[in-house]
């Protein structure tokens, strides 16, 4: 198997500054890696980390410590130390991610919202159209609905677009924050079967599930993250 | 990197060295750095008097520098110290592959003459002599900018301040200029028309490839149209980063407390 994305002794640790330089030391020692076509799940309970593992993995969070390293045709790069035009580049191009939460942007359509994210991997704009109506097809967010702007969406509909949005493009790597957590079966569904199409295809996903049945389907791994609980100092 | 897979992209457009300015014994900005590149936007944020708007004259030719230098590529892809080039040079450049958003679009645009003359004006400084492709050129831009076609005779000051705002990012487009720098464009607005006004410059920026320099004081505004962000205060650069990096995970104390005083961004 391929490897794609490899974690290195990662640590990560807030100081808070407002609270009197308060630190969080959230997690050290992270390592762990994922494999072209696999699906690494992050378990543990709430607060262990999972979300900042993935924020530092997307360079959302800085890194304070240990490497991260995205491979791909032309080497290895490490996200811990890329420069802000790499990290752009390889979110364009390598690494997908799928928050909890759609931010939507004023006036845009959700079906353009859908097929911007297509077309900034370099898509054309009409295979972006069709495979963003194909999307939002299969995770059942009505048609009527496809022309407006999201912000007026139930949470439910604004998740699946977001979710639309995270699945439209070919990143090789793909990271995904509790796409179900609001989802009916129907829809919780359809998420499985959009994430055994991307292993398919061989993309490599770590990703945080709540929902066990959810997780049990889609996991080949489970990684328990309290294994990488900071030491407190 | 090695030479052969280097294009232009990977070279920067804009380097700003040292860049200090004192006015007198106060302090404007001091010893500013950063490489900007073709298609990135780097908005510079902080409280008024952070000296966020005295870089952005500075690095505009607006203000001469105490020290320091900003060198820019120009279009035969030679890098030049703007403040090396003569008098002539500089203003064809800030005609040409240059762009300026006032905060106030009087700055910015001539309030007397119609809007057409406004777009037209910026491309007849470039050579254009033909009246009906001024006219036509101009039509297209008002039309880009959502300015209904048939305001082109009027004069600006007949515009609400968002179409003014609309108006003046027209004329600074029309002559496809390669870097834009904007001082609060949306400052001063309503929110409704802030909205409007930053999802089109959100688009034209990235169909169009621009760089842009941004200053802001709104998190909100760095959040949707830039890429990177410096965080300013008492002149100096304190933090720089990825957007989302800067806003989600804050690494200074003063941007902790500038994100923390936002209700949402």
């Amino acid at each position: 198997m391929t490897l794609k994305l490899e974690l290195e002794d990662v640590a990560k640790t807030f100081v808070m500054h407002l609270q009197g330089g308060k630190t969080l030391e959230v997690v050290e020692g992270v390592s762990l890696s994922v494999s072209a076509g696999e699906c690494v799940v992050l378990g543990g309970p709430s607060g262990a980390g999972k979300s900042s593992i993935l924020k530092m993995i997307y360079g959302n969070y800085r890194t304070d410590r240990g490497r991260i390293l995205v491979h791909g045709a032309d080497g290895a790069i490490d996200v811990a130390t890329a420069p802000p035009r790499q990290v752009i580049r390889l979110r364009h191009a390598t690494i997908g991610y799928v928050s909890q939460f759609l931010r939507a942007i004023p006036r845009i359509s959700a079906l353009d919202l859908v097929a911007i994210a297509a077309r900034d991997q370099g898509l054309d704009e009409g295979l972006a159209l069709t495979r963003a109506r194909d999307l939002l097809t299969r995770l059942n967010v009505p048609e009527r609905l496809w022309s407006l702007p999201p912000a007026t969406f139930s949470g439910g509909e604004q998740q699946r677009v977001n979710i639309a949005r995270g699945f439209v493009a070919d990143h090789a790597i793909l990271l995904l924050d509790e796409p179900t957590a609001s989802l009916d079966a129907t829809n919780r569904a359809a998420v499985v079967e959009l994430i055994r199409d991307k292993k398919q295809r061989g993309v490599a996903m770590l990703g945080i599930f709540h929902d066990e049945d959810v997780r049990d389907r889609v996991a080949d791994r489970i990684v328990d993250v309290t294994r990488f609980a900071a030491k407190a100092a | 990197m090695s030479p052969e897979t280097m294009s232009a992209d990977d070279q920067p457009l804009l380097v700003a060295r040292g860049v200090t300015k004192r006015y007198g014994p106060h302090i404007g900005c001091i010893d500013v750095n950063f490489e900007l590149f073709p298609g990135e936007v780097l908005a510079i944020v902080g409280e008024s008097g952070s000296g966020k708007s005295t870089l952005l004259s500075v690095l505009s030719t607006r203000l001469d520098p105490t020290a320091g230098s900003v060198g820019y590529r120009m279009r035969d892809g030679v890098m030049r110290n703007v403040f090396d080039l003569n008098e002539a040079e500089r203003r064809l450049l800030m005609r040409t592959d240059w762009g300026f958003v006032h905060q106030d679009a009087r700055e910015g645009l001539r309030m007397g003459i119609s809007a057409g003359g406004n777009v037209g004006e910026r491309l007849m400084a470039v050579g254009a002599r033909h009246y009906g492709e001024i006219r036509s050129t101009a039509l297209d831009w008002l039309n880009r900018v959502e300015i209904d076609q048939t305001r082109i005779d009027d004069a600006p000051k007949t515009f609400s301040g968002g179409m003014r705002q609309r108006l003046q990012i027209a004329r600074n487009l029309v002559t496809n200029p390669r870097l834009i720098f904007m001082d609060e464009p949306t400052g001063g607005l309503d929110v409704s028309v802030q909205a409007r006004l930053l999802d089109l410059l959100r688009g034209l920026v990235a169909d169009l490839g621009l760089a842009v320099v941004i200053v802001t004081h709104d998190l909100a505004v760095a959040r949707l149209l830039s890429h990177r962000i410096m965080v300013m205060r008492h002149g100096r650069v304190i933090e720089t980063g990825l957007t989302d990096q800067v806003l989600d995970d804050p690494r200074e104390p003063y941007t902790q407390l500038l994100v923390s005083s936002v209700l949402q961004v």
